[in-house]
């Protein structure tokens, strides 16, 4: 034992139960005092082998396994599934369909970040503002209810379109929606964003250079928080993303609090977005025809992305002609994110370990998938 | 009650309607009042009938206050009778004062339990408005009044768990310790103009010394857990409540200059009065200084309870509880009656040191009727008010802003105060 040595380092786990690791992460902190010298972060602890499990399951039957990857934000995952899918079977969706889509994903969004802003304040110590984003979430949630009965993993966008046009009413209920959200936009900030003991604790702290980012691979609000104005529905536009307008947000300094904000600010070019397919939301058919019960798409390869709330999410998909995927990997933006971690932490302190770990916004059922 | 039995279809209409399944399928707007009724809270009548019976509880205190009268004197007729009984009965005075002091000291620590059923209580509810929530209801009937006396019997029942690697003794004296000063702080503390357990020369500094011991028991909870989590938090905790025994004591030195005693009533009756026969002349409207010192008092006495925003100690979402995280049952709830009686502490002393103790704040009749001792519970439970708001309302601090703010903000202006508070001795106060 070189306990002599080291006697005043202290190793302690934060996780696999913490409130704060979002889930079951582990990270193994050596620290001096408050200060950390080293840092293992320990994934795995939610492993369900879904890539595997695609393997001998029909392409209809793997739309659910991607609902469990990302539960906080599910429609972009099935999104981007069914887009890989159909590259390989040669097939389109009709453009009420892509609306469609392309208003899920974003309303989804718009659920993740809220999740996201309630439970960053938590970590920073404040209780209060995470009721007030999960009593907006709720009415998200009901919504996604009307429309397809769940309410976390939805199976709403299948290959070819979605599963069932919006019940009656349900764009006025939206619009309802919208109208009340907007406001509680600029509440948040006056509770959350621009409390000056938040900015102390977020501004300054955990920073990101753009080179970083890029090099360790970022995506999503981790990115352009870091002033990197990347984001796959501008740089490879799916879905008619082209067709709307909507700024990319990017931040300063890379630091937490940019990360926050960039996230802030995304919900409302999410309702920009939604507003826009609401007011041209096309007629016509949800589903495109000739999709077989189940599919064999020719053997070969496709890569598709999407930009999901936490970052771009792709799938690369080999088929051998067969009615299962020979192989799906998934990039997983959550569990690249995570990556940064280790090189990160080294010299914060706990409190800013909350903060960091709370900024870059993983959600452990996509890292272990 | 009619004779003929009732048709199964009239139980049916009776039912409350289904909101899930009606055919708009609606779930967000039946939850909620209407959003323009928002803007008229008057119409509401959940909200005019709690207006109604707040105003309704209110002036009972005060009517009631003013028919019981000042409990000091009620005190003094009951010393006098066990006086006169003693002597009837040829029983020694220093049994009399023995029975005295017993029956003052079963008063104050009744005051501290039953705190901890009020604040807790209260805490909840506020938090709970604070949050868009409504908080407990159930319990009891009215307005869950009961909620926490429920808890309190769960908690007792609760197993006691010492964890295998905590060293026991320690572990289980650290609650006693942390809880003993806290009592004993509270025996000069006023509760009305001359109500008090007892009346010390020193009382504010009696109160300072006793309440840093408190730290003590913080650390030996934080260190006997054998839980390296806990030991964070009580080196957090003696760190942060060392360094705020400082401001805490230099912003209450005006003061004590301005009356002149450290003697609690002295320094009551030193804010007694008026300015132009209509403003009180309380300490904290004493121009500059007074606010200063308030408001330095203030944030002191919230970092001395270890509440938000300088819980680091605690720190839920970093330390998962701190120092009290191998605790349960009893010793837990120990730990948090200490807590919610430091905030009573700290609040009759912004009250006696800041806003005139138990005096009226106006100087007209149907005021001046009130006893000291409503005034004083007023006053008190008001800064209890501004404590609870806080902890719901900011976010937490880190470690090394904690201090800054402490040695770089507070104690600085502090000093500062006590510099200004001579000049206005030397000039204004002669």
């Amino acid at each position: 034992m070189s306990s002599a040595a080291t006697s005043d380092r202290l190793f302690i786990n934060l996780g696999p139960q913490h409130p704060s690791t979002h889930g079951v992460l582990r990270v193994g902190l050596t620290i001096e005092g408050e200060v950390i010298v080293k840092a293992v972060p320990d994934i795995g602890y939610l492993h369900r082998g879904t890539e595997k499990l695609a393997e001998v399951r029909s392409y209809h039957h793997c739309v659910v396994l991607t609902d469990r990857w990302d539960y906080v934000a599910a429609m972009p995952n099935n999104l981007v599934f069914c887009l890989a899918t159909e590259k390989l079977l040669g097939i389109k969706a009709p453009a009420r369909a892509d609306a469609l889509r392309v208003m899920m994903c974003e309303l989804n969004r718009v659920a993740s970040h809220l999740l996201f802003v309630g439970t960053y304040g938590i970590d920073i110590g404040a209780f209060t503002p995470f009721l007030y984003a999960f009593r907006e979430r709720e009415m998200v949630l009901d919504l996604f209810e009307m429309l397809c009965g769940a309410r976390l993993t939805y199976n709403y966008i299948r290959l070819g379109g979605v599963m069932i046009d919006v019940p009656a009413d349900w764009t006025s209920k939206l619009k309802e929606f919208l109208e009340y959200f907007k406001p509680k936009l600029d509440e948040y900030d006056q509770l959350l964003s621009f409390n000056p003991i938040f900015m102390a604790r977020t501004q300054g702290v955990g920073l990101v250079t753009p080179e970083e980012a890029v090099s360790w691979a970022l995506s999503g609000p981790n990115l352009r928080g870091s002033g990197v104005a990347y984001d796959a529905r501008k740089a490879d536009p799916y879905c008619g993303y082209e067709n709307y307008e909507f700024d990319v947000v990017v931040g300063k300094e890379g630091s937490c609090w940019d990360r926050y904000f960039c996230r802030v600010l995304e919900m409302r070019q999410s309702v920009r977005i939604i507003e826009q397919v609401l007011a041209r939301l096309p007629e016509g058919p949800v589903m495109a025809s000739g999709v077989a019960k189940v599919p064999k798409p020719p053997a070969g390869e496709a890569y598709a992305h999407v930009e999901a709330a936490r970052g771009d999410l792709g799938i690369h998909l080999v088929s051998d002609g067969g009615m299962s995927p020979f192989r799906m990997h998934v990039r997983a933006p959550s569990f690249l994110n995570l990556a940064i971690l280790q090189e990160k932490l080294v010299g914060m302190k706990i409190s800013d370990v909350i903060a960091f770990l709370g900024s870059i916004d993983i959600v452990l059922g996509e890292v272990d998938r | 009650m009619t004779s003929s039995s009732p048709k199964p279809a009239s139980v049916k209409a009776s039912l409350p309607e289904p909101v899930l399944n009606d055919k708009n399928g609606i779930l967000m707007t039946n939850r909620r009042w209407p959003i323009e009724q928002w803007a008229r809270p008057w119409s509401l009548p959940g909200y005019r009938n709690g207006a109604m019976m707040l105003a309704g509880i209110v002036l009972g205190i005060l009517a009631g206050g003013a028919l019981i009268g000042e409990l000091s004197k009620w005190g003094d007729r009951l010393y006098a009778l066990m006086g006169s009984f003693a002597a009837a009965k040829g029983i020694s005075t220093v049994a009399v004062e023995a029975v005295w002091i017993a029956i003052k000291v079963l008063i104050v620590l009744h005051v501290i339990l039953l705190n901890g059923l009020w604040s807790i209580w209260w805490e909840r509810k506020i938090s709970a408005h604070i949050q868009s929530r409504v908080g407990p209801t159930y319990a009891g009937g009215f307005h869950g009044w009961a909620q926490t006396i429920l808890d309190g019997v769960k908690l007792f029942l609760k197993e006691d768990i010492t964890p295998a690697a905590a060293d026991q003794w320690v572990h289980a004296l650290a609650p006693a310790i942390v809880i003993a000063p806290c009592i004993a702080a509270f025996a000069p503390v006023l509760f009305g103009s001359e109500l008090a357990a007892a009346r010390l020369d020193v009382g504010a500094l009696y109160i300072f010394a006793f309440a840093g011991i408190s730290v003590i028991g913080v650390v030996m909870a934080g260190w006997a857990s054998g839980n390296k989590y806990s030991l964070l938090g009580g080196l957090r905790a003696a760190a942060q409540i060392v360094s705020y025994e400082l401001p805490r004591g230099f912003s209450v030195v005006p003061v004590i200059m301005f009356a002149g005693s450290l003697d609690l009533s002295v320094i009551v009756s030193a804010q007694s009065g008026f300015w132009w026969g209509m403003a009180p002349r309380w300490f904290v409207f004493y121009p500059v200084v007074g606010q200063v010192a308030f408001l330095i008092f203030l944030i002191a006495s919230i970092a001395e309870t270890n509440r938000t925003p300088f819980d680091i100690p605690e720190a839920e979402s970093e330390l998962v509880g701190g120092f009290h995280t191998e605790y349960s049952g009893m010793k837990w709830s120990v730990f948090f009656l200490a807590e919610y009686a430091y905030v009573l502490l700290g609040s009759f002393l912004l009250a006696t040191f800041f806003l005139g103790g138990g005096g009226s704040p106006l100087p007209w009749t149907p005021f001046t009727l009130v006893p000291s001792w409503v005034w004083m519970l007023a006053k008190a439970m008001l800064m209890m008010f501004v404590f609870l708001w806080v902890r719901w309302t900011l976010p937490r601090l880190r470690v090394d802003q904690l201090m800054d703010v402490n040695w770089k903000f507070l104690l600085p202006w502090s000093f500062a105060n006590i510099a200004l508070a001579g000049l206005y001795l030397a000039f204004w106060l002669k």
